[in-house]
């Protein structure tokens, strides 16, 4: 099998906040390379810096020290083939579900051509909202509001999705349904994801590699690669070697969890 | 604004689906919330015949308080035409002031939700202009502008303006911070983040803005008949007054406060007939 390139790039890369109480680190040294089409998870703890891994990916800010690479482009600007799904849905609570997926073409060219609008009927359709296109967020479930949340990141078909813990806000239940059709919508088109959760399991069931971050200042402690083929299932998840690649994620995370 | 706060409405279909020949057996008291007009209206009928009753018993002269039927009989004091005169001259500076409010407040609000620099420029200057009382202003701007519309709609204008900018620039910084990355990760144009995203977000605080100013917009057109006009509900009340015609200035009054609450009511309707989206769920 021939190498892939690289999609994503992180070469000695620090980040640093200015605040009213000094200077803060919330990145310190990070090198991580996620090949194409690669489904990486990056788990650790709560404000260790994952989403200003995520923001630093998508061009949203640059980093202090250090570069941040896309298909071998050094990051200076948001790029076009980068999409973002955020934890919450941020749907517009004014546009109906057909109007929200065309959203990024309406907000970046001005207009809605019929091209647009046979994407969006894909993307819809391939998250599970066909009929729904005319409803309007609030009569949408959780469930239902983030895969209009990621139909909108699918829109521009972008070939790095950044998803940052999208299905956080969801329940359990939801949850696991969630995780299973991602993996179906990226086996049917395959994408370069960076995932951010706080749920090992969840990492387990999608991801090829999972990286685990350090409290502030974030750094990378550990990047493993997931015992588990593909297409997965409850069953292989209950494999002894998954369970122990679980619990040994569990205690990177409880070593590194700062005492409170 | 306490008429925003409008009692649980209880819709027919949030009442437990009871057989239907118990229905009627609700109790008074449920069946009263449920009618959300009703209470009102009988606990204001009540007060008139109350206050009907007591001037009569007590012999209360009318210059201190005029019975209801004395303030009806008011309204007959006037002929129609002259009473649509006064409506319609305090309407007029009225909404004319909280349209150049609205024009004038919209960029404002823009300028200090997008810069800072403008906000630490204006956002002080605002607060100053806002408290001097306009009360006190009114007499000195007539004299600058002279006795027509103009120097009223100002004095409207002053009073209806602090409310709107404010509602504004909290609606316009009230936008989600995905949103706007979303917006600048698609590096759309800045005046697209406003008009796509931060205006229709700010949608439902503008309404409230635009309701308390609009009240307070007739206030200030009443403010500024106080201080010069010929002509007005304003005027009308202080001539009223002047004249010992008690029940005739409350009979203006009466006027006054219908033409708020009918303001209020109609920018209330404009926001559920074009924004019905901005509107809590069980109010759509
Ligand atoms: N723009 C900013 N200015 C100042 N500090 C910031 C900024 N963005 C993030 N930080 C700080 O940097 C640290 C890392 O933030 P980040 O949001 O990346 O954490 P996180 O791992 O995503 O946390 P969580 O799991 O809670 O989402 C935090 O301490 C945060 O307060
Ligand atoms: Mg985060």
């Amino acid at each position: 099998m021939p190498l892939a390139p690289n999609a994503i790039d992180f070469n000695a890369v620090g980040q640093v906040f200015a605040t009213q109480s000094g200077p803060l680190t919330a990145l310190d040294a990070v090198n991580l390379s996620i090949a194409q089409h690669e489904f990486v998870a990056v788990l650790g703890p709560s404000g260790c810096g994952k989403s200003t891994l995520l923001r630093l990916t998508a061009g949203l800010m640059l980093p202090s020290e250090g570069q941040v690479s896309v298909f071998r482009h050094p990051v200076t600007r948001p790029r076009d083939d980068v999409g973002i799904v955020f934890q919450q849905p941020t749907l517009l609570p004014w546009a109906n579900v057909l109007d929200n997926v065309t959203f990024p073409a309406r907000h970046k060219r001005g207009r809605v051509s019929a091209l647009d609008r046979d994407r969006a009927a894909e993307v819809i359709a391939a998250v599970g909202l066909k009929g729904f296109e005319a409803r309007l967020p609030a009569e949408l479930s959780g469930g239902m509001q983030q895969r209009v949340g990621i139909a909108r990141a699918l829109f521009l078909n972008p070939d790095i999705l950044l998803m940052d813990e999208p299905f956080s806000a969801l329940d359990a239940l939801t949850r696991d349904a969630m995780g299973y059709e991602l993996l179906k919508l990226w086996q049917a088109s395959p994408k370069t994801v960076m995932f951010i959760t706080h749920s090992i399991p969840e990492a387990v069931l999608l991801a090829d590699r999972v990286i685990v971050m350090s409290a502030r200042p974030g750094r990378i402690i550990a990047d493993l690669q997931v015992p588990l083929g593909r297409p997965r299932d409850e069953l292989a998840l209950r494999a002894p070697e998954v369970q122990d690649f679980a619990a040994h994620l569990r205690e990177l995370l409880i070593a590194k969890e700062p005492a409170l | 604004m306490s008429a925003d706060v409008e009692p649980h409405a209880k819709r027919a279909g949030a009442v437990p689906a009871a057989p239907t020949r118990k229905a009627p057996g609700l109790p008074l008291t449920e069946r009263l919330i449920a009618t959300p007009v009703v209470l009102p209206l009988l606990t204001f009928a009540v007060i008139l015949v109350l206050w009907e009753v007591a001037t009569r018993v007590f012999a209360v002269p009318s210059f201190i308080l005029p019975a209801p039927s004395r303030i009806i009989d008011g309204f007959g004091a006037v002929p129609p035409a002259r009473w649509s005169a006064h409506v319609w001259a305090t309407l007029r500076v009225a909404l004319l002031g909280y349209l150049v409010a609205i024009v004038v407040s919209l960029p404002i609000a823009i300028g200090l939700a997008k810069s800072r620099l403008m906000s630490r420029a204006l956002y002080p200057l605002l607060v100053v202009i806002q408290s001097v009382p306009v009360v006190a202003v009114a007499p000195i701007i007539i004299v600058v502008l002279g006795t027509d519309d103009a120097p009223r709609v100002v004095i409207t204008f002053m009073i209806a303006f602090f409310p709107l900018v404010v509602s504004m620039t909290t609606g316009l910084m009230a936008t989600p911070p995905e949103l706007i990355e979303l917006s600048r990760s698609l590096r759309a144009p800045g005046y697209r983040e406003i008009s796509q995203i931060r205006l229709p977000y700010a949608v439902p605080y503008i309404f409230s803005g635009l309701k308390i100013s609009v009240t307070l917009a007739v206030i200030g057109a009443v403010v500024a008949e106080f201080v010069a006009a010929d002509v007005g509900i304003g005027f009308f009340i202080q001539f009223s007054t002047s004249m010992f015609r008690l029940p005739q200035a409350w009979a203006g009054l009466v006027v006054l406060v219908a033409m708020s609450l009918i303001l209020f009511q109609a920018v209330s309707l404009a926001q559920r007939v074009f924004f019905p989206w901005s509107l809590p769920k069980e109010r759509r």
